[in-house]
């Protein structure tokens, strides 16, 4: 049976939104009933071949260029579609608030904005890949410091970028870098945190979060937490902002403790940071994830398994010690009690990067093999990363989910969606998810998935048996979500909420192990 | 220095998503939002063009900075008259210049055959309009730019040896430039004119004006002309398309002068009645002392500085400092604006003149901002000339010290336009300008705007990333 439809396309010649705007719209537009698709795009060569794709590109729409705007929808009747449409239209029409024609017009460019605000000292760049390598060698060429939060970025860029960054002794934080707090601010998706002497180091957005959220609501402070950007450890980068941050962390007299957290380096790059470690007159934890121990201890550095316990070794060097409270086994025998016989597997459904990765490793040593998109071996890769397979850890935030649409951590409906996709397999028994809060994330991330875990919980009852789900929040007090709002959000809902990723993948293997299910 | 920055506060510069800066407004954080939107307009092959030659932009900026402080230093001094065969240096025999880039008779539009064929008569060459033509056609007369002589003209701005012309000295560097008398309005030579009143007045300008005007300049001592230029810019004018308030000045600096020349007094009352009625007098000096003021930017190796735009009514043309004297040329643009009664955009001739050299020395459409009554010919309002000479700043590399604009709190003319700028921000220079019949000899039907085409920037570009990536 096919599926009439209707169908239009304009294209708005030089007209620019900025990506995060133009989704936002387009979700808003699909949202509307009859709307089989509404897509909102600056008219890219990458785009118009998405567009062409869905059978959505006409003449006038190929002819535009990167300064012209594409409105498409797909409906099942002509009202739907000029509902749409008009809703499109109108969204457009009415002006951004920064362009408000009373006001003092903004620059244009960054040589503007310098020539009239001579005092800025750091440029943070969120512009499309392809011209985000021109911006920001202009920001370093000006003088100012990077955060690079754009991807799609060459690795041959990023490493003219931060060679030159290094001349100039200058932070190129990224490409593809998420998050930093620098001097107390918190950049991009950042979370609000005590001002103290722990300074970070981190290959690994959510990873600096959550190790930054804990020192802080363990009682301690972040002097400076730099982000490299995922790339900076690997061979061909070679380290060139990770161990540039660690000598600038060494030098400043505010940080006492400093924390290098990412995935294992190169080898050589590995080399050159346990020789910086070795020199430190500083305690220096060592979480680079899956990386050497015995390495790290001969070098003289703290090594920590985890980000939790990175967290942790971190505070009681600085003279700060934390009860280290680990969940009761009483607490996982009453989670592993009333499911159906044929329930048996884990789904991890993941909105930072670093924090599915951490899940992973805990994971596979306590059940075996993890299916994932961002898998820890090459053969546990799902074969159809919307489908999961026995157990399963997906990162929703890795860039196959993302393309077109925002990031959950933005716009958790994708993971609404996929946990409403987990309810219909009966053979599923445990969630496992992150809620990661501070500026740039969701304002309201459990209420947005509220609905969603409440009817797969339902339809786990209905079956006879139930769903455990098992959640930590990565975040603080003084952030705009608010920590403990958001926990208690989850606990009425009835999620266990562990105080650290580390926990929580420890007590969801715990309660799989608990149901006692062999092997399948 | 990293360090530096950790004893500091972050004081962020926010270019892509608006989210961050609205986030780190609420965090109380300082920041400024940049209006980003992708570079050279989405243009794929310009973008790569602008990255490739990024690696010398230090280069760039140096001679650029060169250009711009040779721009400023201008003073352009009036300093006599002359007969162009006999004060323009290399002018050969039996030639005639126009406006705009190179040209040849078969490609002349209408206002610049009529005066091609005016002038020839003018001279003698030829005594009917069908001679003129033949001789025209024949190759025996050469056609050249006017700015390959160090001139300018206005509309078809055609030059001819005996015309005389106004002789500019740019003190600073001592250079000069020239530049035609303005005839009037309606049916007159640079608007392709070629009937008998049309050379009568030629002559008359020839024999009876000249020589008063020359003798009275030479009795001031010259007459300053930046100075001029600067109160008309306070006063509603932007010496491109509004020249009353400089034509005032200027005639109440010569008039005394005038005066104590030895003439009879009836010739010199033709001469003060022939200024006084012209209300753009004044744009010829003007573009003669904007040419004078450019010229010593020329050839500055590595600069992006844009030294010359001009029309020739059927292409554009512009020069780049750091390129000499090599044309980037493209069919010219039609004009948006408004037409006088019983006349439409049909009746237009594309683009036409020298003038736009206003523009590219900072004044003409640059300070719109100072003449609002200009605006009118484009539907809009004051506001919208304000915003026409702030978006100019986009493209410049400074501003002027000398012509400065009351509406924006005495700010300095947009100075020097860079090649790349426009390029990088798709934003194009905006040119006032009259608008000619395309028939020669019917005048000025029209005003508005217009902008150089694009295509001269992108030819321009490539030029430079050949020239200066391979060291040629």
């Amino acid at each position: 049976m096919t599926v009439l439809s209707v169908k239009q396309v304009t294209i708005k010649p030089n007209l620019y939104f900025d990506s995060a705007t133009l989704m936002a719209l387009a979700q808003k537009a699909k949202g509307l009933e009859g709307v089989i698709e509404a897509v909102a795009v600056m008219a890219t060569g990458a785009n118009k071949e998405i567009l062409a794709n869905v059978g959505l590109l006409d003449d006038s729409a190929s002819e535009g260029t990167a300064r012209d705007l594409i409105l498409a929808v797909r409906a099942e009747n002509s009202q739907a579609l000029s509902q749409a449409m008009v809703l499109l239209e109108d969204s457009l029409n009415r002006k951004p608030e920064q362009k408000n024609s009373g006001d003092v017009r903004q620059p244009r460019s960054l040589h503007e904005a310098l020539k009239e605000n001579p005092e800025l000292n750091l440029a943070v760049i969120s512009v499309p890949g392809q011209f985000a390598t021109y911006e920001a060698k202009k920001a370093l060429k000006a003088g100012l410091h990077v955060m690079l939060f754009s991807d799609n970025v060459p690795l041959a860029k990023e490493i003219e970028l931060k060679k030159l960054a290094s001349k100039k002794g200058l932070l190129m934080m990224g490409p593809d870098c998420g998050t930093a707090i620098i001097s107390g601010t918190p950049l991009a998706f950042a979370n609000v945190v005590r001002r103290g002497n722990i300074g970070v180091v981190a290959a690994a957005g959510t990873g600096l979060q959550e190790i930054t959220a804990l020192v802080d609501r363990w009682g301690g402070g972040i002097s400076q937490a730099i982000g490299t950007g995922g790339r900076d450890v690997m061979g061909a980068v070679g380290g060139l902002q990770f161990l540039q941050g660690m000598k600038a962390l060494l030098a400043d007299p505010d940080t006492q403790v400093i924390v290098l957290t990412g995935k294992p380096p190169a080898s050589e790059v590995e080399m050159r940071i346990l020789e910086l470690v070795a020199k430190a007159g500083k305690p220096v934890v060592v979480n680079l994830l899956g990386g050497n121990r015995q390495a790290v201890i001969q070098a003289g550095g703290i090594y920590a398994a985890s980000l939790e316990e990175a967290a942790r070794l971190a505070l009681e060097a600085s003279g700060i010690s934390v009860e280290h409270h680990w969940f009761e086994s009483a607490l996982v025998s009453e989670a592993a009690v009333g499911f159906a016989p044929e329930q048996r597997w884990l789904r991890g459904l993941y909105t930072g990067g670093t924090l599915c990765y951490e899940a992973q490793l805990v994971l596979s040593g306590e059940l075996g093999e993890i299916y994932s998109n961002t898998p820890l071996r090459k053969e546990l890769t799902l074969r159809d990363s919307k489908l999961s397979f026995g157990h399963t850890v997906v990162d929703l935030g890795d860039d196959e989910f993302t393309r077109g649409r925002p990031h959950p951590m933005i716009e958790p409906s994708t993971r609404g969606e996929r946990i409403a996709a987990e309810a219909e397999d009966p053979q599923v028994a445990v969630l496992l998810m992150d809620f990661v809060l501070g500026y740039g994330a969701h304002r309201e991330p459990v209420d947005a998935v509220a609905e969603q875990l409440t009817q797969t919980m339902a339809r786990a009852l209905e079956r006879g048996g139930k769903l455990v789900v098992v959640a930590s929040v990565t975040g603080t007090e003084a952030d705009p979500q608010g920590f403990v709002r958001q926990t208690q959000k989850l606990r009425k809902l009835g999620v266990y909420v562990l105080p650290s990723n580390y926990q929580a993948a420890a007590f969801a293997a715990a309660v799989i192990k608990g149901l006692g299910r062999a092997e399948s | 220095m990293i360090n530096t920055l950790f004893a500091n506060k972050v004081r962020v510069m926010n270019i892509g998503l608006p989210g961050f800066a609205r986030d780190l407004q609420e965090a109380g954080v300082e920041v400024v939002h940049v209006d980003w939107t992708p570079p050279a307009g989405g243009d794929e092959a310009v973008f790569n063009l602008l990255e490739e030659i990024e690696p010398l932009q230090g280069e760039i900026d140096k001679a650029n900075a060169k250009a711009l402080e040779n721009l400023l230093k201008a003073d352009p001094v009036l300093i006599g008259l002359g007969f162009a065969g006999q004060v323009i240096p290399g002018l050969p025999p039996r030639t005639l210049l126009h406006a705009g880039p190179p040209l040849s008779w078969e490609k002349m539009c209408g206002p610049v055959r009529g005066a091609t064929i005016g002038a020839i008569m003018y001279e003698g060459w030829a005594d009917t309009p069908t001679e003129a033509e033949m001789l025209a056609a024949s190759g025996e007369i050469g056609f050249a730019p006017c700015h390959h002589f160090g001139a300018v003209g206005p509309m078809a701005g055609v030059i001819s040896p005996s015309m005389p012309v106004y002789i500019v000295e740019n003190r600073a560097f001592g250079n000069l430039a020239y530049s035609s008398l303005n005839e009037g309005l309606g049916k007159v030579l640079r608007f392709g004119a070629y009937g008998p009143e049309v050379l009568q007045r030629l002559r008359w300008l020839r024999d009876q004006f000249y020589p008063v005007v020359k003798d009275a300049i030479e009795k001031a001592g010259g007459i300053e002309l930046k100075n001029i230029t600067s109160q008309a810019l306070q006063m509603g004018d932007e010496c491109h398309n509004r020249n009353k308030a400089a034509t005032a000045l200027f005639f109440r600096e010569l008039a005394p002068f005038l005066v104590a020349t030895n003439y009879p007094i009836d010739q010199i009352q033709r001469v003060l009645e022939f200024i006084r009625g012209n209300e753009h007098y004044y744009l010829n000096i003007s573009m003669a002392a904007c040419k004078a003021s450019l010229d010593p930017a020329i050839d500055i190796p590595y600069s992006t500085m844009v030294t010359t735009m001009a029309r020739n009514g059927t292409e554009f043309g512009i020069q780049v400092s750091g390129l000499g004297n090599q044309w980037f040329t493209a069919p010219a643009m039609p004009v948006k604006g408004l037409y006088f009664p019983g006349f439409s955009e049909a009746d237009a001739n594309p683009d036409l003149g020298d003038s736009s050299i206003t523009e590219t020395c900072s004044i003409g459409g640059f300070a719109m901002a100072s003449a609002p009554a200009i605006v009118k010919f484009v539907g809009g309002s004051p506001g919208d000339a304000q915003n026409y000479t702030r978006s100019m700043y986009e493209i410049t590399l400074g501003e002027s010290l000398s012509y400065s604009i009351p509406n924006l709190d005495f700010r300095g003319t947009p100075t020097g336009i860079d090649m790349i700028k426009v390029l990088e921000t798709d934003v194009l220079p905006v040119i006032n300008t009259g608008i000619a019949h395309r028939e020669p000899g019917v005048g000025q039907i029209g005003a508005g705007l217009v902008n150089p085409p694009r295509e001269c920037f992108v030819k321009a570009l490539q030029i430079f990333a050949n020239r200066y990536q391979k060291g040629v």
